[in-house]
């Protein structure tokens, strides 16, 4: 199962765990499997009705950025984030 | 050659862009000229929160040479939208509020109107001939005073959301997050040293020296060309689209000649302005900002409150470190310190952190990205709070920060482990320059002296799209068309490494930034990624070129084209020695066997790969008297992972240095009790300039990142980092007083020195 | 508007006449009307240098002087100081020494260093540096400027 680290403020989905472990083989699974055993995540992760993740937040899969659609492949051994998305400047 | 075996790599070739440059024929945004150009200006609020009561624009319309005048009501209005635009999170409801004030001004400066005449001073006298009713309404422009209760509330729809989560409660204060790892109170519990210190930091603006400027037409079939100076021509589009809404496909953004950007000039403003005066009056409409405007119109970068925590046990480890981070977002969310709080504690190793970060509005303009956005604020505090702790301890500082430092596996506290970094390398290379190890008189002239060190960190972009285009001409040249405009060097930078890729000198090379109809999507020249990702997209054309040269030569040859090898510049089939040529002796044939030489590639690296960093060690001589600071000596060290045209890299060294000089001891925007910046002006907001400074010496450190081809490192904005902290340890070490608010001028260093008795 | 006035002037050793309002820049004429955009606006208040041009021998911010003002004047641009095929020595030393980045400010820096040079060909680097520090510049740190123009010294 991959490991998700919640961000401090998403803690208080999974009862104060830092990190929990979800199955799946995409980033579309992973958010569906951490909904079903944490339910709030997909409102606090996705666009309304949408399989986005919100602008305002990116997701690291294995220290490399994952796309806002969902398509990242996710194995066993993935360590994923969800952190605030940043700007950069020059 | 160069070292690692590279031949083009690693060298200082004349940038391709040189002569146009140094003979005035660069053509920069403002330089365009166009048949029956009109010349557009913004009617700005002089409040700096006020409610719109009215605008009359009668009387300027009535203005003879007056074209046009627009206002908010000429924008369509957008619904809330966040949207990522090359790298930046942008609202674009607000986006298209800050472009033109619709129902409320928000700072002094926010636009209201835009006219179009038939020249700069007609323009400029119909403004005063608009006539705009306000109801002024309460300002705030302090970070704190805005989170406090009852605080004047610049959105009334607007509750504080944290990671996704909306609260109920309408606040200048946009968002909250937290990042927390391990127990923070254990490790205070272990420490024998703990210091607790709070820091301000004030709005400083990037002061690149060309202001903004755009251009536009909007022909008759609805076709909109807008010639303007950005860091990313591709956000520019999107942004029009979203604002104008209209489709992409009918916008072409012409990016000309940037004069400096430092992050503030990705955001659009006088854009869609120009656009609507363009399709109103039928003709090209140039705007271009005054430097007053540029100070209160555009983003700086914000002034900020911090607390910061950190213990260490007698036997030097940092066991513990929390930091309270508070950024002024300006007039829409969106401050850096999301940024800032990820790179706070980021060069160490610390067990046990929690950092809370929050994005306030304030009756000031709209922040942006400031080179490293929200890193200098955070380093100043906690790089500040790291010497404390040393100097408790009675260790080396730079030993210290050694024997503390992040490294391969380290786990930041926002949550991912570090791939390979320099962090410790570089921090060893500063501990034994030999600046460092040289001995510095304590007095001299009636003045006191003292040696500090910082060191800084910043993610770096090791992501994003980039396209290249490139054709083979038949004498072997290459023209290579890019999308990422160059803002100091980077056609160099990255036709080497087209050219080390196939065999090729760097002027063989010929790059053009081009149109966004001329190129696939490039992100925008920012987050120190051109030279990482848009050098990785030319190192992939140098493979696809390689690829079909083979091709060729196997039908010019009549071999297997998998039996030709390439290597050191030289194409050669495996079995007959005499089957031999370069590149550019293929090139001049290849044409006749198929056609044209092209490729086109476009790349988006999966952005792992480390970030930067960088440790800085400065004299200076402070003047008791007047509280004047002078630098003495400067050295900068910095992991390039590897410099492709090391003299730009120094370049960019020395220049964040030199920022990061001025943000520490003259810069900031300095407000009267109506909301007003009183200093916005190059004679009164105090920019370095020769006289104040020394030579800026650099160490490159080079610990390659596994995430390029050739080991790039974005190098472009950690050294801005540092220098503030660095500053402020060396002033305390020249008068034994330390300065926790920015920037330390000499006003406020001659009061601390008073009040200290220092 | 008010009335233009006729303007007669020697720009980079060629006689130039122009028609010009009495409230225009020269900078502006320059640039709007000369097509001489070599000369940049970074402030319009004689804090950048960015415009800077030689008027009978003196460097002078071309935004703070009148197009009327340059009636009867000889003036050097950014232009008029060496081409691609004849660089002057200060514009190959700036290029070899990568003292520009945006090079927004490079032709005022190059014209601010020829005065210099002309009336001292020989400054230290504490010369260069208060002659210098009526000129911007963001994107360098200066050094590289400073080591360029010391490097395009007779001497050097």
């Amino acid at each position: 199962m991959a490991t998700i680290y919640i961000p401090s403020l998403m803690r208080d989905l999974t009862g104060g765990q830092e990190i929990v472990h979800v199955e799946g083989a995409d980033m579309r699974q992973i958010i569906a499997n951490l909904e079903a055993a944490y339910p709030g995540f997909r409102k606090r992760l996705l666009e309304e009705g949408t399989q986005r993740i919100k602008p305002n937040i990116a997701v690291m899969i294995d220290g490399r950025n994952a796309r806002r659609i969902l398509l990242d492949k996710v194995n066993e051994k993935s360590e994923i984030h969800f952190l605030p998305a940043i700007s950069g400047g020059s | 050659m160069s070292q690692n075996g590279h031949k083009v790599i690693g060298t200082r070739p004349i940038r391709h862009d040189g002569v146009d440059k140094v003979t005035g024929r660069a053509v920069y945004g403002a330089d365009i000229q166009l048949t029956g150009l009109l010349y557009g200006a913004i009617k700005r609020s002089p409040h700096p929160h006020a409610r719109i009561k009215h605008i009359d624009t009668s009387r300027a319309e009535a203005h003879p040479g007056v074209r046009a005048v627009v206002t908010a009501h000429d924008l369509p209005q957008i619904a809330d939208k966040l949207a990522d635009l090359g790298e930046a999170i942008v609202n674009l409801r607000d986006a298209s509020n800050n472009v033109l004030a619709y129902g409320k001004v928000l700072y002094k400066g926010h636009a209201v109107a835009g006219v179009a005449a038939i020249n700069l001073h007609v323009a400029q006298e119909a403004l005063e001939l608009i006539d705009v009713e306000y109801e002024v309404l309460p300002h705030v422009t302090g970070v704190l005073e805005a989170m406090e209760e009852g605080a004047p509330i610049l959105h009334e729809d607007m509750k504080t959301t944290s990671m996704g989560e909306e609260t109920d409660k309408v606040s200048n204060v946009a968002n909250h997050f937290q990042h927390k790892m391990g127990e923070p109170d254990d490790g205070f519990a272990e420490a024998d040293v703990v210091i607790e210190r709070e820091f301000t930091t004030q709005t400083v603006h990037q002061g690149y020296i060309e202001t903004h400027n755009a251009t536009a037409l909007w022909n008759e079939e609805g076709q909109l060309t807008v010639w303007t100076s950005t860091q990313g021509a591709f956000s520019v589009r999107d942004q029009l689209a979203e604002i104008l809404q209209m489709p992409v496909s009918k916008v072409k953004i012409v990016p000309l000649e940037i004069g400096g950007g430092f992050g503030g000039k990705i955001s659009v403003y006088l854009d869609p302005v120009a656009a609507l005066l363009s399709k109103m009056t039928g003709h090209p409409v140039k705007m271009t900002m005054t430097r007053d405007e540029v100070f209160e119109a555009t983003g700086p970068t914000p002034g900020s409150y911090l607390k910061v925590k950190m213990g260490a046990t007698n036997d030097g480890r940092l066991t513990a470190a929390t930091a309270y981070m508070a950024y002024e977002a300006g007039a829409y969310p969106g401050s850096p310190v999301g940024a800032g709080a990820g790179c706070i504690f980021t060069p160490y190793d610390i067990p046990n952190v929690q950092i809370d970060g929050y994005d306030v509005c304030v009756n000031k303009p709209k922040t942006n990205a400031y080179r490293a956005p929200g890193a200098t604020n955070a380093a100043y505090a906690a790089e500040t709070v790291v010497d404390e702790i040393a100097e408790k301890l009675g260790v080396d500082p730079l030993e210290f920060r050694v024997k503390n430092g992040a490294k391969e596996g380290t786990r930041r506290a926002d949550g991912p482990v570090h791939p390979v970094i320099g962090c410790i390398e570089t921090t060893e290379a500063a501990l034994n320059c030999e600046h460092y190890r040289s001995s510095l008189e304590k007095t001299a002239n009636g003045k006191v002296r003292g040696r500090g060190v910082a060191s800084g960190y910043w993610f770096n972009f090791n992501g994003g799209r980039s396209a290249i285009s490139v054709s083979i001409n038949p004498d072997g040249t290459i023209n290579m068309l890019e999308g990422s405009t160059d803002i100091g060097g980077s056609r160099a930078s990255i036709a080497m490494q087209l050219a080390e890729t196939i065999g090729l000198e760097a002027t063989d090379i010929k790059p053009y930034v081009v149109d966004t109809d001329s190129i696939g999507y490039t992100d925008v020249t920012g987050g120190s990624r051109t030279t990482f990702g848009t050098g990785y997209a030319a190192h992939a054309t140098g493979q696809a070129l390689i690829r079909e040269i083979k091709e060729r030569a196997s039908k010019l040859w009549d071999v297997p084209a998998n039996a030709i090898d390439f290597a050191d510049g030289v194409f050669s089939y495996r079995d007959d020695e005499e089957k031999r040529s370069t590149f550019k002796e293929l090139a001049s044939q290849a044409g006749d066997a198929g056609g044209p030489v092209v490729a086109q590639v476009s790349t988006q690296p999966d952005g792992s790969g480390g970030g930067a960093f960088a440790t800085h060690v400065v004299d200076v001589e402070v003047d008791r008297e007047t509280g004047k600071v002078d630098i003495l000596r400067y050295t900068a060290v910095q992991d390039a992972g590897t410099a492709i045209h090391p003299s730009y890299v120094e370049g960019q060294m020395q220049g964040g240095v030199v920022q990061g000089i001025g943000w520490g001891l003259n810069e900031e925007y300095i407000y009267n009790d109506e909301g007003s910046m009183t200093n916005a002006s190059f004679l009164d907001y105090r920019m370095p300039t020769t006289l104040d400074l020394p030579m800026i010496e650099t160490i490159i450190v080079e610990v390659p990142n596994e995430s390029h081809p050739y080991g790039v490192r974005g190098v472009g904005e950690v050294p801005i980092v540092p220098p503030p902290a660095a500053l402020a340890n060396a002033i305390y070490d020249a008068t034994g007083v330390r300065l926790r608010d920015l920037p330390m001028s000499p006003p406020r260093v001659q009061q601390a020195l008073a009040e200290n008795g220092g | 508007m008010s009335k233009k006035v006729h303007v007669q002037t020697t720009i980079n050793g060629e006689a130039v006449d122009f028609l010009c309002e009495p409230r225009n820049s020269l900078l502006e004429v320059l640039r709007d009307d000369l097509d001489l955009t070599g000369a940049k606006e970074g402030c319009n208040n004689g804090n950048c240098g960015a415009c800077n041009v030689i008027m009978d021998g003196r460097l002078v911010n071309s935004c703070c002087v009148l197009g009327v003002e340059a009636d009867g004047c000889e003036i050097t641009t950014i232009e008029g100081i060496g081409s691609a095929a004849n660089l002057h020595p200060l514009q190959q030393k700036f290029l070899e020494h990568a003292a520009l980045q945006c090079g927004i400010c490079t032709p005022g820096f190059i014209v601010s260093a020829k005065a210099l040079l002309d009336e001292n060909p020989n400054p230290t680097e504490d010369e260069v540096r208060y002659w210098l520090a009526g000129n911007l510049c963001r994107c360098t740190g200066y050094d590289k400027i400073v080591r360029a123009v010391l490097d395009a010294r007779n001497g050097a």
